[in-house]
Formats: C-alpha cells, sequence, structure tokens
C-alpha cells in the first residue's frame, strides 16, 4: 500500500513539472496547468487513503469551504485586481505551512518527545520562520495593493536595526528551543518575530517595487512548503515546493535586472523618497497639449502605432477602448503593436493579461529588447498609464535615481502622445523629460475616456 | 529521521531546484503572471501535510485544529490557484 501511494506522489510530481514545462509556449500552457491541477488531485486522493476514516468528517467540511472560498474568489475577481489575489492567495499558503509545522509540533511535544529529533525540529523552525514571514509579509503586500494602506514607502529609523536584532533573537531562541523543546514559550516567541518579521520587511517596499515584493513572497511559500516536506518526510512537498521557489527566484530576478536595481536595494526600501528635491535643479518643463479631434487626426495620417501600456492603464480600465482603437488602426492598415516593459504593472506579466483580456492577440504584445530598434521607424507612440519606463533619464542623466534602468525607446519615435490624468510624477517621484520633449504631445484627462472619444471620431471619419 | 533518509531528502530539494530553474527560465515573459498564479496553486501542496495534520481523533488538541485551518488555507490556495490561472490562459489568444 504504502508502495502505491509513494509511486502515486512520484506521478504527482512528474505532473507539476510536465505542467511548468508546458508553460513554456503559450499555445500549450492552459493544457499545462490542467496536468498539473490532476497532479495536485492524485496527491491529495493518494493521501486521503492513509487517512483514518474516521476524520473524513471534518476533512470534508474544511476541503468544501476552501473550495467554496477558492472558486467563488477566484471566478470573481477583476483581472486588473490579480496582483492582490496572488498576495492574498501566497499569504494563506504561507500560514498553511506554518499551520502545519506547528501542528506536527504540538503533536510531537505532546505525545512521544523522541520523534522531535533535530531535523525535525529544524524543519518545524524554518516552516513557522518562512510561513509567517510569507503570510503576514504578504497580507502587508495585499493592503498596499489594494489601496487599504498607503502604497508609499513606510520607514523610520533604526528600521533595519530592529530587524537585525529580530533576526538574531530568532537565531538564539530556536536554539532555546532545542534545548528545552517542550518550552511554549520560546515557541511563542518564535511564532511572534517571525509574524513581525513578515510586516517590518514588507512596509518600506513602495508601490512600483511591487513586482518583487510579490515575486519573491511567491518564491518564500514555496519554499515554507520545502519545509513541511523536511518534517513529514515527503518528498512531492519537496519537489512542488521546490518549483515554486525557484519560480519566484527567476522572476524576482527579471524583476530587479529590468528595473537596473539589487535585490538589497529593493528590500531595504524606501526608494523614491529622498529624489524629491532632485526634479528642481533641472529647467522647467515646457509642455505642449493635443486634443482628442487632432489626436484622431494623427492616428489617421500615419502608417505605424505602438503603445506603450503601463499601470495607470490598469487603474483607468483603459484596456477595452485600446483595443477598439486597434481595430480602427487595422481598418486603416496601420501596423499596431504593443510594447511591454518588464516592470509594467503591478506584478510581472500584468499588463499581457489585461491585454489578453481585452481580446488582442498575444502575438502582438512584444517584449522591450525585441522591439527597443523599431521605435525610430514608428509613426507614433502613444503612452497610456505609464511613465518611469519610458523616462529618458535613465539613459541620460546620472543623477536621476532610475539612472541606467533600461527603458522602452518611446522618445525616438516621430511623434509621442501622452495619455495621463494629469502632470504627476511618476511612482519613483522623478520628472519625466521626455514630456519636455520637441516631439511629445499630452493628452490629458481619464485614459480610458479620452480615448473613447479619439475612438468616435476615427469612426466618424470612416 | 536517519541521516541517509535526510540526505535522500536533500538530493530530491537539490535537483528539483535546479530542475525548476531550468524550465522556468524557458516560460515567456508574457506568461509571468499565470506562472505566478499557477506556481502558487503547486505551492498548497502543502495541503498533503495539511490532510496528514488532521488525521486525529477528537477535537481536543490543538494540533487537530491548526491542521483543520491549514486544510481550508491550503484548499482556497489550491483550487483559488488553478481556476484563476486557467481563466487567464483561456484568454490568451493568437488571431
Amino acid at each position: 500500500m504504502t508502495i502505491a501511494i509513494e509511486l502515486a506522489y512520484l506521478i504527482a510530481s512528474i505532473l507539476f513539472i510536465m505542467g511548468i514545462k508546458l508553460l513554456s509556449k503559450t499555445k500549450d500552457a492552459r493544457r499545462g496547468n490542467i496536468l498539473s491541477s490532476v497532479g495536485m488531485l492524485i496527491a491529495i486522493v493518494a493521501t486521503l487513503i492513509t487517512i483514518n476514516v474516521v476524520t473524513f468528517v471534518e476533512i470534508f467540511i474544511c476541503i468544501l469551504i476552501g473550495t467554496a472560498i477558492g472558486i467563488y474568489y477566484a471566478t470573481k475577481v477583476a483581472m486588473t485586481k490579480i496582483p492582490e489575489m496572488v498576495a492574498l492567495f501566497n499569504g494563506f499558503g504561507g500560514l498553511a505551512s506554518f499551520a502545519v509545522g506547528l501542528s506536527d509540533y504540538f503533536l510531537k511535544s505532546g505525545t512521544s518527545l523522541e520523534s522531535l529529533d533535530a531535523v525535525n525540529l529544524t524543519s518545524i523552525i524554518l516552516s513557522v520562520l518562512i510561513g509567517g514571514v510569507t503570510f503576514t509579509g504578504s497580507m502587508i503586500a495585499y493592503l498596499k495593493l489594494d489601496g487599504k494602506v498607503s502604497g508609499q514607502p513606510i520607514t523610520f529609523s533604526g528600521q533595519h536595526l530592529i530587524n537585525l536584532v529580530l533576526l538574531i533573537a530568532f537565531v538564539v531562541t530556536s536554539v532555546l528551543v532545542f534545548i528545552d523543546p517542550t518550552n511554549l514559550i520560546f515557541i511563542g516567541i518564535l511564532i511572534g518575530i517571525s509574524l513581525l518579521l513578515g510586516v517590518l520587511t514588507v512596509i518600506p517596499i513602495g508601490g512600483a517595487d511591487m513586482p518583487v515584493v510579490i515575486s519573491l513572497l511567491n518564491s518564500y511559500s514555496g519554499m515554507a512548503a520545502c519545509a513541511t516536506g523536511f518534517i513529514l518526510n515527503n518528498n512531492v512537498l519537496i519537489v512542488a515546493g521546490s518549483l515554486v521557489g525557484a519560480s519566484g527566484i527567476i522572476l524576482t530576478q527579471i524583476m530587479c535586472k529590468a528595473m537596473n536595481r539589487s535585490l538589497t536595494n529593493v528590500l531595504l526600501g524606501g526608494f523614491g523618497q529622498t529624489v524629491a528635491t532632485g526634479g528642481q535643479d533641472g529647467p522647467a518643463i515646457v509642455i505642449k497639449e493635443i486634443g482628442v479631434e487632432e489626436t484622431a487626426m494623427l492616428f489617421d495620417s500615419v502608417s505605424s502605432v505602438i503603445v506603450v501600456p503601463g499601470y495607470g492603464m490598469a487603474v483607468a480600465q483603459a484596456q477595452h477602448v485600446i483595443r477598439e482603437l486597434m481595430e480602427q488602426c487595422e481598418k486603416r492598415h496601420i501596423s499596431f503593436k504593443f510594447a511591454i516593459h518588464p516592470v509594467a504593472g503591478r506584478m510581472p506579466g500584468h499588463m499581457n493579461v489585461l491585454l489578453a483580456e481585452a481580446n488582442i492577440s498575444y502575438d502582438k504584445l512584444i517584449e522591450m529588447e525585441a522591439i527597443n530598434d523599431e521605435f525610430p521607424n514608428t509613426d507614433l507612440v502613444l503612452i497610456v498609464g505609464a511613465n518611469d519606463v519610458v523616462n529618458p533619464a535613465a539613459r541620460t542623466n546620472p543623477k536621476s535615481p532610475i539612472y541606467g534602468m533600461p527603458i522602452l525607446n518611446a522618445d525616438k519615435a516621430k511623434t509621442v502622445i501622452v495619455s495621463k490624468r494629469s502632470m504627476g510624477k511618476g511612482y519613483a517621484g522623478v520628472e519625466n523629460e521626455l514630456f519636455g520633449y520637441p516631439n511629445c504631445l499630452m493628452l490629458f484627462g481619464d485614459a480610458k475616456q479620452t480615448i473613447t472619444k479619439v475612438v468616435s471620431e476615427m469612426k466618424e471619419m470612416g | 529521521m536517519t541521516v541517509s533518509a535526510l540526505i535522500i531528502l536533500i538530493y530530491v530539494l537539490v535537483l528539483a531546484s535546479y530542475l525548476g530553474f531550468e524550465l522556468i527560465s524557458k516560460v515567456p515573459p508574457t506568461l509571468h503572471t499565470p506562472l505566478m498564479s499557477g506556481s502558487n496553486a503547486i505551492s498548497g501542496i502543502t495541503i498533503v501535510g495539511a490532510l496528514i495534520a488532521c488525521n486525529e481523533m477528537g477535537y481536543t488538541t490543538l494540533s487537530k485544529w491548526l491542521g483543520m485551518v491549514a486544510l481550508i488555507l491550503a484548499t482556497v490556495n489550491v483550487v483559488g490557484g488553478y481556476v484563476v490561472t486557467d481563466r487567464m490562459l483561456k484568454m490568451f489568444k493568437k488571431k
């Protein structure tokens, strides 16, 4: 019987691996996700076989509650709110691993102490630490993304010192747990420190850095699952957990590279606060405005368009009306593409999902490296709700906090139209010198409303 | 746990991590959001641990209650994660 169950876990692990492998091609991706969910089902059923039948009632109830919440949330959530949902679910996963670790601790410390060996204790301590940090960290990330807590970095003096002291206290208390495993006070201190560390490490991180934080927390939730695998001596937990851990780390690296910053720099936080004065020494930017009608006429006269979407497009819910704009342009045989910066939006790939939702074919969404050489030969670039990712200061101004960050060369196009609510600064708090360029025109107003007007003007032109 | 059992678990950890790095670096950026929500669902594998933790008679022990909380949370993570990933991937079309 045990062999059958172990084999089932092996099959589940293989299905997870195949599922991720299929994600490398967009057309196979959906099948990959289904394979991975079948793997999960096999792992659950195999585990249920080992479970005592008497406990099936409460297990059934818990699974029912979880399934209902999961399905309800997953089918209702708006595509613009995916980052919030991922942060929330990450937190749930972290808390689950945290609870499994503690459950095992209370079980073993209550019955036979000899089963609480060094490996076991280490794994329990790690799952409490990683699970706890993942839980509270993800909750703060969720609250920040959802606007319930300010997206601005929250910093205070001695922040890093406090984190360091907490970490040292954690290590010291862990040693005490090894000396006296049944002392509940020590475990309580470990729980408290873990939860506090999650809060303290995420609050100093600003809104624009959220893609990095979500990726990192994603990785942590996998590592927490790994730690529970070591507690329960279970390979499928370790395989699945390390796949997720690796995935999160890779995404974190990609995000950091796209912002030209090190992970330490992001995690220390407070980005964008000290630079608020930096804009004052330069000459004031003189901008040119453009109206809706002129914009429509401009679109009517060009032969190639590239749209640069940013988080502002998601906020304004402008992706559907941009598809209508695309249809109008394609009717006129105008080449129409999208340039996607890796950190556009609030999580990796956020823009792609929104544009896919608006029924825009994915082969029109071009990555930064692939499209950057096309800008000089492009007639018109429309920037919707993006700012820092097109700021030429990243190339030209060594004093700028975003200097060195790879950007989309939107400024090299013949004409640039920026759809923007007002003359606010980007999330990095930096003045965008692109707005003052001679080829740049500002289209002020809510992106959805102004572009809707542009589209109806174009329809009238026929 | 014996040392040899621990070594095998560490082997699995190291090899699976390497495999994960290889596979995930090939996922195109356009699918990074579904990758994240999908891998989020996979991290719900801790549901296996939660089921084992629930396997205790009666409702008197703390470990039982923690197991049940873990089971609900892990189920939300697994079911919600897979459903929302499928919803997203369904939208990725080429015309």
